[in-house]
């Protein structure tokens, strides 16, 4: 069943008949995946060469993780419910939606920085090893990107009661939106190559 | 009444989801992510753990990117454009594990 039109029925004078700055989003997001997967190969080398602890299997906390995982997946749930809402001129759900986004967004980063300061209380920061180093360097990163995307949002939230939004501009929640999944995915991988499979027990050798 | 002519790079476009079909994707999202974190328990599955997280966390990237990001409905270009940056990040991230020997 589908209820809401495309974002792009009307046509566009450009040269590709698309939206440039829609074009423009999916090259940065491209760009965007070489950024996080340069970091993701790095944590993959240095995971196991720490001389000194904490490794890995030691401090990854897997069920507060995954609690924050969920929240950022709701996230994403409450991000395209706001984009359909716009998207149906519904100003009200528009607004309620991308402001649960944000908080979901903000819950995540709260639970980062529970789990930040839970590593520095057992002895890991980004100096003490380079398992440390190299997983502070990511997921701060994406710490970072959330931040921006939960600015971002925000920033939708307060320009909707001055200039409302309506479906005409669609796009504006369209490319917050694609920011926010992109976010979203990489924390998918994140979840599954740094926690699940990076807290694992190395082989004896 | 003649129809619209479309350029060729809106040709692949159709309509987005309707918000029951992304509350259903929300679900087997969350309910993939419980199945990953329950299988995290069961040591008889460790030497498998390795795909099987691989498995269910590409499950879960497509849903994302093809219903939440809406590639499944859009221009082609986008896809292409998105699907030509993750194929490049796997081949530096594959390159570099090579290089260090993490890998074969």
């Amino acid at each position: 069943m589908t209820t809401n039109t495309t974002a792009h029925e009307s046509h566009l004078a450009t040269t590709t008949g698309l939206d440039h700055r829609k074009l423009l989003m999916w090259l940065f997001l491209a760009s965007e995946c070489l950024f996080f997967g340069s970091l993701i190969a790095t944590f993959l080398l240095y995971k196991d060469a720490s001389v000194v602890g904490p490794q890995p299997h030691e401090i990854l906390n897997i069920p507060v993780t995954s609690t924050s995982t969920f929240v950022l997946l709701t996230s994403s749930l409450a991000m395209v419910l706001a984009l359909a809402a716009v998207q149906r001129n519904d100003v009200v759900s528009a607004r309620f939606w991308i402001f649960a986004t944000a908080f979901l967004g903000a819950t995540f980063l709260g639970f980062q920085v529970y789990e930040f300061y839970e590593f520095v209380i057992h002895g890991l920061t980004p100096k003490t090893n380079v398992f440390g180093a190299s997983f502070f360097t990511l997921t701060g990163f994406h710490g970072a990107h959330v931040t921006v995307g939960v600015i971002w949002l925000m920033s939708l939230f307060f320009y909707s009661f001055r200039h409302g939004l309506p479906a005409e501009r669609s796009l504006d929640v369209e490319l917050c939106g694609l920011y926010w999944h992109f976010v979203d995915i990489v924390w998918v991988v994140i979840f599954t190559v740094v926690y699940l499979i990076g807290s694992l027990e190395p082989a004896a050798t | 009444m003649a129809e619209q002519e479309l350029h060729p790079a809106q040709a692949h476009e159709s309509a987005h989801p309707s918000p029951a079909k992304y509350i259903l994707i929300a679900t087997y999202l969350t309910l993939i992510t419980i199945f990953e974190v329950l299988i995290y328990y069961v040591d008889a599955l460790q030497d498998y753990f390795l795909w099987i997280f691989l498995v269910l966390s590409a499950v879960k990237f497509y849903y994302v990117a093809m219903f939440y990001m809406h590639l499944k409905f859009d221009a082609r270009i986008f896809k292409t454009l998105f699907i030509f940056g993750l194929v490049l990040a796997t081949f530096i991230m594959a390159a570099l594990l090579l290089l260090f020997s993490i890998i074969i």
